[in-house]
C-alpha cells in the first residue's frame, strides 16, 4: 500500500486527487505546478519484477522522484504516477509488455513532494532463457515540443475517460 | 591453436604498443599462443566477428550485446571506474550553449563508433532533432572529427568523453563541449568465445592480476585502466544489453 502524499509534504499550494490503480487500490496525492528539469546528459534507470515492484534504481532516478532508495525498492513503479496521466496510456505499456516488446512514450511523473518532471521513457522485458524476469525501464530527457503535445492529448484522453466514467 | 584476440577500435586505438604487450601478457599466463587482431574500424571488425574468427576480445557495449545474444560470448571482466560517455562539441563561437539549443538541420563530425554515434544522437534530442536532421561526415579518428569541426566542415562533433579530454590543449582551446552523457552503466566489456568457456577462469585470473605487481599496474595504466577490472556476471552484460536496446 503507497502512502498519500498530503499537504504537508508539499511546497506551498496543491490540488488534491484521488489515484486509482489497475489493482482497485487507489492513492489520495496532492499534486504542484512545480516542474523538476530532466539533468541534462543523465539517463533515470530502474529494474522491476515481473508485478511491476523495483527492484534497482540509480541514483538520478532517487534525486529526481525526491524518494529515497529504500523507499523505492520494494515500491510499485505506479508509485510515480502522476494524475495528469490517462490510464489508457499505462494500458498501452502494459500490452506491449507483457508481449515482449518494447514500448516507448512520453510520461509526467509524479515526485514525493508533489511536483513533476517529464521523461522520454522506454521499456524493455528482461527475457532470460526464454522467460520475462522483470522489466528494464530507462527515461532521457523530453524534447519540448513533443511534451506540449502530449500534455494537451494526456489531458483530451483524461476529459474523455472522465466523461466515459 | 593460436587464440585470436581483439580490441575494440575506439579504445585507446592509436596507442596499440600496449596491447601488443598485453597479448605477450596473455600468452605468458594462458600457455597458449596469442594474436593480437589490430582491427582499426569498426568494418573490419565487423567482418572478423561474423567469421567467428575471434576468440577473446575487448569490446564496446555494441559489440557486447551482439557477441552475448547472437554469438553466445560469455563476459569476463570490464573495467574498474570507467564507463564509455560521449559528448557534442562545436566551435567556441556556436550559439549553442545547452542541449536545448541546437537547431536543425545539423552537419555532424563523427568516427564509425556506433555507441558514442548512439549516445551523441540522444544528447541532441531535447532539440527535437532527428535521425534526418542530421547528416554524418564520417572521420577515421577524434582528432579529425575535431580538425573537420574546426575547419567549420561541421556544425557539431560526437566525441567518446575521455577521447575528447585527451585532446591536445591547442586543439582542445578551438572547441568547447556542449553536453555531456553522464550514463556510467555502458562499458567496454572482456569477452570470450563460448569454444573456450573453459579458459573464462584463466582469463579473469590474468586480468584481475594486473593490479597485483608493478609491471602490471604499468600496463593498466598504459592501457588507459589504471583501476583494473573487475569481473562481469552474465547478468551484468545481460543488463547493460537491456539498456542498451532502450537506447536504439
Amino acid at each position: 500500500m503507497l502512502r498519500d502524499i498530503t499537504p504537508d509534504d508539499i511546497a506551498g499550494p496543491g490540488i488534491p486527487h484521488t489515484l486509482r490503480y489497475f489493482d482497485g487500490t487507489t492513492r489520495n496525492v496532492v499534486v504542484t505546478s512545480i516542474e523538476t528539469p530532466f539533468p541534462s546528459g543523465e539517463l533515470i534507470v530502474s529494474q522491476t519484477d515481473p508485478k511491476g515492484i523495483i527492484t534497482m534504481c540509480n541514483e538520478a532516478f532517487v534525486r529526481m522522484s525526491g524518494y529515497s532508495r529504500e523507499e523505492l525498492l520494494g515500491a510499485p513503479h505506479h508509485i510515480l504516477r502522476h494524475p495528469d496521466m490517462p490510464a489508457a496510456a499505462f494500458e498501452d505499456l502494459w500490452k506491449t509488455i507483457l508481449s515482449g516488446k518494447k514500448w516507448h512514450g512520453y510520461v509526467k511523473n509524479l515526485r514525493k513532494d508533489g511536483g513533476f518532471y517529464w521523461v522520454y521513457a522506454t521499456i524493455v522485458p528482461n527475457i532470460r532463457n526464454k522467460m520475462i524476469t522483470g522489466y528494464t525501464s530507462v527515461r532521457r530527457e523530453p524534447d519540448r515540443r513533443k511534451v506540449e503535445e502530449y500534455a494537451r492529448l494526456y489531458a483530451a484522453m483524461l476529459l474523455d475517460q472522465r466523461s466515459f466514467l | 591453436m593460436t587464440l585470436q584476440f581483439a580490441v575494440s577500435p575506439d579504445h585507446n586505438a592509436a596507442q596499440l604498443a600496449p596491447w601488443f604487450i598485453f597479448n605477450t601478457l596473455l600468452q605468458q599466463s594462458l600457455g597458449r599462443p596469442c594474436h593480437l587482431a589490430a582491427e582499426t574500424n569498426f568494418d573490419s571488425l565487423r567482418k572478423v566477428l561474423d567469421a567467428s574468427a575471434i576468440d577473446i576480445i575487448y569490446a564496446n557495449a555494441f559489440d557486447t550485446a551482439f557477441l552475448v545474444r547472437e554469438k553466445g560470448f560469455l563476459p569476463v571482466a570490464r573495467g574498474t571506474g570507467r564507463s564509455d560517455e560521449a559528448l557534442v562539441a562545436v566551435r567556441p563561437s556556436h550559439p549553442a550553449r545547452t542541449a536545448h539549443d541546437f537547431v536543425a538541420p545539423l552537419k555532424i563530425a563523427a568516427t564509425d563508433a556506433p555507441d558514442v554515434e548512439m549516445i551523441g544522437r540522444i544528447l541532441l534530442e531535447p532539440s527535437g532533432i532527428g535521425p534526418s536532421d542530421i547528416e554524418i561526415i564520417r572521420c577515421p579518428n577524434y582528432v579529425l572529427v575535431a580538425k573537420t569541426l574546426i575547419s567549420a566542415n561541421a556544425d557539431a562533433g560526437f566525441f567518446l568523453a575521455e577521447s575528447f579530454d585527451n585532446l591536445s590543449h591547442l586543439v582542445r582551446r578551438e572547441l568547447r563541449d556542449v553536453v555531456r552523457s553522464k550514463i556510467y552503466v555502458i562499458r567496454h566489456a572482456w569477452l570470450i568465445a563460448p569454444w573456450l568457456a573453459e579458459l573464462r577462469t584463466a582469463l579473469l585470473s590474468v586480468l584481475m592480476g594486473m593490479t597485483k605487481d608493478e609491471p602490471g599496474r604499468a600496463l593498466l595504466a598504459e592501457l588507459g585502466q589504471p583501476g583494473g577490472w573487475e569481473e562481469m556476471t552474465s547478468e551484468d552484460a545481460e543488463f547493460m544489453i537491456d539498456l542498451m536496446s532502450t537506447l536504439v
